[in-house]
């Protein structure tokens, strides 16, 4: 529970160095390449308080969140920072929960049968296979699919929302990557742990197979996963902006990306506040879960 | 049985014992895959950074008859070439050199950084550790864009840089596994009997703690290097990177997909390159953490 | 079992299929089309962009509107009268009603101008009517009245509009979506949230019936609208499109119906194979290299300026990189406008081999040979196209001897470094607000400001663009314009590159669709063939 009490001042240097931070980089909201003269760009920045001194900016920023308003977008100006994050994050939660799902399923299993027939051929092979997943990039694989998939044998829509074929193929593009990081994670340490003098013990006390693999190996082995479990599931629960654009999901992952480029400064804030609270949390419950799998470890 | 002892100098062999990275060593090159591993990479690096002088014709030489052609073997055209009449091989080549940088410097840094920092975070504890992994979540909310916007608006575009701007933002993940490893090893028997006996804390950090989270470690430095080389390409999309008419095996394959229906080779090729090499450097990977393992004994 | 799959099977499939038939002639007509980017606003009076001015079109409909082929035709006035001096516009609106049953009167129009040019509502586009008497002033902060703008309300259906100075192109010029009308009951009512669906009123074709963002905006036909029974698209969808290969494959396999662009790398394949489907017709703006007239030695010498401008093959560009017909540009304004004769730079008649001899030469006899080269360099911004062009440049540049290096730059940092003027050449690309030479000349104007990014300062120019403000005889004006043209093509401060072209992909069950040089397609105007 103390360590709840760390997220705040966390969060709070977050916000205030980001909102620094980004008024420093060059580029305003309001460029764009048909000059807009300089009577209505006072005005623009009028309008938006971009016109007052940095600190009172910050001040009425912090103010303003206080009561729960992240402000309006600057790019996107019939919207709120909070009604876009509102309206993205439960896509992006559904299809990146569903990939997570998908991938520690796919991944521990290869993982852990990788490591029981370690250097074997189905080591390599499962190995191999699973490394495709980081080797070939999503920019690659996503329109492969909608290529394949969606042009060639019409099997499923090549874009848009709303229906549960257009869950498939974004859910394929994005567990790759993870099931190699996870497949890999979790090969490693479970051969490690094979290897261990507690393992050896319970083999050798003529413990059932199955019970030393479950009772003791696995928890021990997840030990990494769930360290980079952590900030991975943060990341693919706010989207990835490429499989977004492929597919045309209406998500949060664009604005990580896009606000920035567009110097969208309270969007960049509202997503930047939130990724973090999130990050925290789910290192929390990293944490949290390493007191579960192995007894021993103590945070005093 | 007659007592065999061994006399010196009575011309019995002595038994020598071998040292831990000889043992190491030794190990690797035993592992079929990892040893294949390593030879692919050696030549891929040989291939890439020694284009120059393999008489190919450059980089930027344009083709206008052969804009976004297959490949044709008998003009020398193995990949075939860009939307730009551009040879895709040679592109690759030269390409690598960047992308085989990155992925050794950046990882490199990431490496150093954050086993350091994970291992010191885990090995205190509480309250420090508390504050260590804050300032890891910190640093994981800052927007990577601005960050990279900054470091050129400051640094201009300077390669190196950006380099470390990339193992700086990946050694969080490091740090995270390293700190989780600890937290785990540091209860053990022997590290309590070297405190025992008196060890300094950093010594058991350097000599006992980093080297028992070597496991996951070197695992993860091999699915770093793909992050970091796509990260590159992400940058350098964004002007921030190599500039034309230099490019990266990410660039690369990016133009590719584009193209990917009609002219496939365009991905094909550079994406070939990049996959095999990093599943190489998995293999390698895989045989040094084998080798270097110390309950495999 | 054959057996019964014949007679039992067939004829239920034979059913089923009649009565889908019979279910769809019943269902509504829906167009789904590609936008682009995601909409910004819909707020006429704040928007920038032309995926905006695309939706907007379809939900408010101003004085004048756009026929299929971009005609000035009347669209909430029904007629009009201009004065002799040309400086005062009487307009009569007709019978319609907004989408919430509200009449539509002339006041709308005086509270969306006035709106419009407010400085309070910090509106990018309020100059768009500085034509009008007072509305510089009053946009400018200098006029704090902004009932003085010159448009008012005669009765609840005349409208009248005086000038600054005769304007010919305002009727054209009324066009334009930052002067669409807006009803100023739901403006006032929901200040912050008068654009979302269930508050939106309009007065336009379709009403907005759902937006979720980066996913889809649907509209639906508008029974309150004058011509609603002329209307024959039921429903309209736009979807943003930023990948322009999964939009072009979201076509292919039916989902879309009109895209908004076509990737250049597909061309060859539309060509051969989907042309009929290809819209692909000119557009009204200039895709060209600005050169920065404050940095040596090109901005000193105009004939280096000529050497690059003779070394671009602009032939090769258009038919092996960009691919989309579209037109080699010898000239800034665009073709396409009524009234304008178009004039060129004089190489436009000399062949490759002429042109690369004289850029060689005109390079040697400045002192530059290949082993004294002249450096440049090139700045783009990021985008595939963008640098495919620029990576072919750099080679033809290349063969007359020039070292040129290219730069790429993310958009906003590139934007700033234009207008700084810190660059040396620059990708630029513009489009014509509205259909007048104007559109294009007055960017160069001396007192432009950082519009202006080449930095052009010629008296000549400045004079005859603003004297043909005061022409009233249309011929005579053309006459300046052509000849500041003229002038502008002569000292060479861009390279014009090409003219640019439409690129739409639009589904062959698509009728209604014409060529239009502002490429304004109305949904309203639009029905599948049966």
């Amino acid at each position: 529970m103390k360590r709840l009490g760390g997220a705040i001042p966390t969060l709070f240097i977050i916000i205030t160095g980001s909102f620094f931070m980004i008024r420093t980089a060059p580029g305003g909201p309001f460029d764009t390449e048909r000059v807009v003269p300089p009577d209505i760009m006072a005005n623009l920045l009028k309008a938006y308080h971009l016109d007052e001194p940095l600190w009172r900016q910050y001040v009425r920023y912090l103010v303003d969140l206080a009561h729960g308003d992240f402000g309006p977008s600057f790019k996107y100006k019939d919207f709120t920072v909070a009604q876009l994050i509102a309206q993205g994050f439960p896509t992006s939660l559904t299809l990146g929960t569903i990939a997570m799902v998908a991938a520690l399923t796919i991944g521990l299993t290869l993982g852990v049968w990788a490591a029981l027939r370690q250097n074997s051929v189905v080591d390599y092979t499962a190995t191999g296979v699973s490394m495709l997943g980081i080797a070939v990039p999503n920019f690659v694989v996503a329109p492969a699919l909608t290529l394949v998939f969606g042009l060639m044998l019409g099997w499923l829509p090549v874009g848009g929302w709303g229906s549960p074929a257009n869950y498939v193929l974004p859910v394929i593009a994005l567990c790759l990557p993870q099931i190699a990081a996870i497949a890999r994670l979790t090969r490693a340490s479970m051969i490690e742990v094979l290897g261990s003098n507690f393992v050896r013990t319970a083999r050798a006390k003529g413990m059932p197979e199955r019970i030393t693999l479950t009772r003791h190996a696995i928890r021990a082995a997840l030990l990494p996963v769930v360290s980079y479990l952590g900030p991975a599931i943060a990341q693919i629960i706010t989207g990835s902006v490429v499989v977004e654009q492929i597919f045309s999901i209406p998500g949060i992952g664009r604005y990580f990306v896009q606000s920035s480029l567009n110097r969208d400064y309270t969007m960049v804030m509202g997503v930047t506040i939130f990724y973090g609270a999130l990050v925290i949390f789910c290192n929390l419950i990293a944490d949290l879960l390493y007191g579960v799998l192995d007894p021993k470890v103590r945070y005093d | 049985m007659a007592d065999v002892t061994l006399q010196p100098g009575a011309g019995i062999v002595e038994v020598k014992g071998r040292s831990l990275w000889a043992d190491a060593r030794h190990r690797f090159m035993k592992n079929k895959a990892a040893v294949a591993g390593l030879v692919i990479l050696v030549l891929v690096a040989i291939a890439c950074f020694g284009a120059p002088y393999l008489g190919l014709r450059s980089q930027d030489d344009i083709n206008w008859d052969m804009i976004q052609s297959p490949p044709d073997f008998a003009q020398g055209y193995f990949f075939g070439t860009d939307s730009n009449g551009r040879d895709v091989f040679v592109r690759t080549l030269y390409g690598g050199q960047v992308s085989l940088t990155v992925g050794i410097v950046s990882t490199l840094v990431s490496l150093v950084i954050g086993t350091i920092y994970g291992a010191t975070a885990g090995f205190l504890g509480g309250r420090t550790d508390g504050a260590m992994m804050r300032v890891v979540d910190m640093l994981y909310s800052i927007p990577f864009i601005f960050f990279v916007i900054l470091l050129t608006v400051f640094f201009g575009r300077n390669f190196v840089l950006i380099y470390v701007a990339i193992g700086a933002v990946n050694w969080l993940d490091m740090a995270r596994i390293v700190r989780g490893q600890t937290l785990s090893i540091k209860r053990k028997e022997y590290i309590e009997a070297a405190h025992a006996s008196g060890v300094s804390n950093w010594r058991i950090i350097t000599r006992h703690i980093i080297p028992n989270c070597l496991g996951p470690v070197v695992v993860y430095m091999t699915l770093t290097v793909p992050v970091v080389i796509l990260t590159e390409s992400f940058i350098s999309f964004l002007g921030m990177g190599v500039q034309e008419p230099q490019s990266s095996w990410g660039t690369l394959v990016a133009e590719g997909a584009d193209n990917l229906e009609i002219a496939p080779w365009q991905v094909f090729g550079p994406g070939a390159v990049l996959a095999v090499t990093l599943l190489a450097l998995n293999f390698v990977g895989d045989g040094l953490r084998d080798a270097l393992d110390p309950k495999d004994r | 079992m054959k057996e019964v799959l014949r007679k039992l099977v067939l004829p239920a499939v034979a059913a089923a299929g009649l009565m889908v038939g019979a279910f769809t002639a019943q269902a509504e007509t829906v167009l789904h089309r590609g936008n682009g980017a995601e909409p910004e606003t819909l707020d006429p009076a704040k928007a920038t962009g032309v995926p905006e001015a695309n939706i907007q079109y379809e939900l408010f409909e101003g004085l004048t509107t756009y026929s299929p082929s971009g005609d000035i035709v009347p669209g909430m006035a029904e007629k009009w009268e201009i004065s002799d001096d040309g400086m005062t516009y009487t307009f009569h609106i007709r019978d319609a009603k907004w989408s919430n049953g509200d009449p539509v009167t002339a006041n709308d129009f005086v509270y969306s101008m006035r709106r419009l040019v407010d400085p309070a509502t910090a509106s990018d586009y309020a100059y768009i009517i500085d034509d009008v008497q007072n509305a510089s002033d009053i946009r400018q902060g200098n006029e704090k009245d902004i009932t003085k703008l010159g448009v008012t309300a005669v009765d609840d259906k005349t409208l009248k509009i005086t000038l600054a100075h005769p304007t010919p192109y305002f009727l054209g010029l009324l066009r334009h979506n930052s002067v669409l009308p807006v009803n100023e009951k739901v403006v006032k009512a929901h200040p912050d949230d008068w654009t979302k669906p269930g508050n939106l009123v309009g007065n336009g074709a379709y009403t907005l019936q759902e937006w979720t963002p980066q996913a889809s905006l649907t509209m639906v036909k508008n029974p309150s609208y004058y011509n609603a029974d002329k209307v024959k698209i039921d429903k309209v969808i736009y979807y943003p499109t930023e990948d322009l290969g999964e939009e072009f494959k979201r076509f292919r396999a039916g989902e879309l119906d009109v895209t908004y662009d076509t990737p250049s790398d597909q061309m060859k394949y539309v060509m051969k194979n989907m042309k009929d489907q290809f819209q692909n017709t000119p557009y009204l703006g200039t895709y060209y290299y600005v050169i920065n007239l404050t940095k040596e030695p090109l901005g000193k010498q105009r004939d280096l300026r000529e050497a690059l401008a003779l070394a671009v093959d602009r032939e090769a560009l258009v038919s092996k990189i960009t691919q989309a017909g579209e037109m080699p540009a010898y000239s800034w304004v665009p073709p396409g406008i009524h009234g304008w004769d178009q004039q060129y730079t004089d190489f436009k008649t000399m062949s490759k081999k002429e042109r690369m001899a004289k850029a060689i030469a005109l390079l040697t006899k400045n002192g530059y040979t290949p082993l004294n080269p002249l450096k440049v360099d090139i700045l783009y911004n990021t985008s595939e196209n963008h640098k495919k062009i620029a990576v072919a440049i750099q080679s033809m540049w290349k063969a007359i001897g020039v070292q040129a290096t290219i730069t790429n730059q993310e958009w906003k940092v590139y934007l700033g470094t234009r207008h700084d003027k810190q660059f040396e050449v620059a990708r630029a690309a513009w489009i014509g607000d509205y259909e007048d030479p104007t559109t294009f000349l007055t960017l160069f104007l001396s007192d432009a400001g950082d519009q202006n990014d080449a930095g052009y300062n010629n008296p000549d120019y400045d004079k005859l663009v603003k004297d043909s403000a005061k022409e009233t005889d249309p011929a005579k004006r053309m006459k300046m314009l052509e000849q500041a043209e003229d002038i502008f093509l002569k000292d060479l401060p861009i390279i014009p590159i090409y003219h640019y072209t439409t690129k739409h992909m639009v589904s062959p069950k698509l009728q209604g669709w014409e060529f239009n040089v502002l490429d304004f397609h109305l949904t309203r105007d639009l029905s599948f063939k049966s």
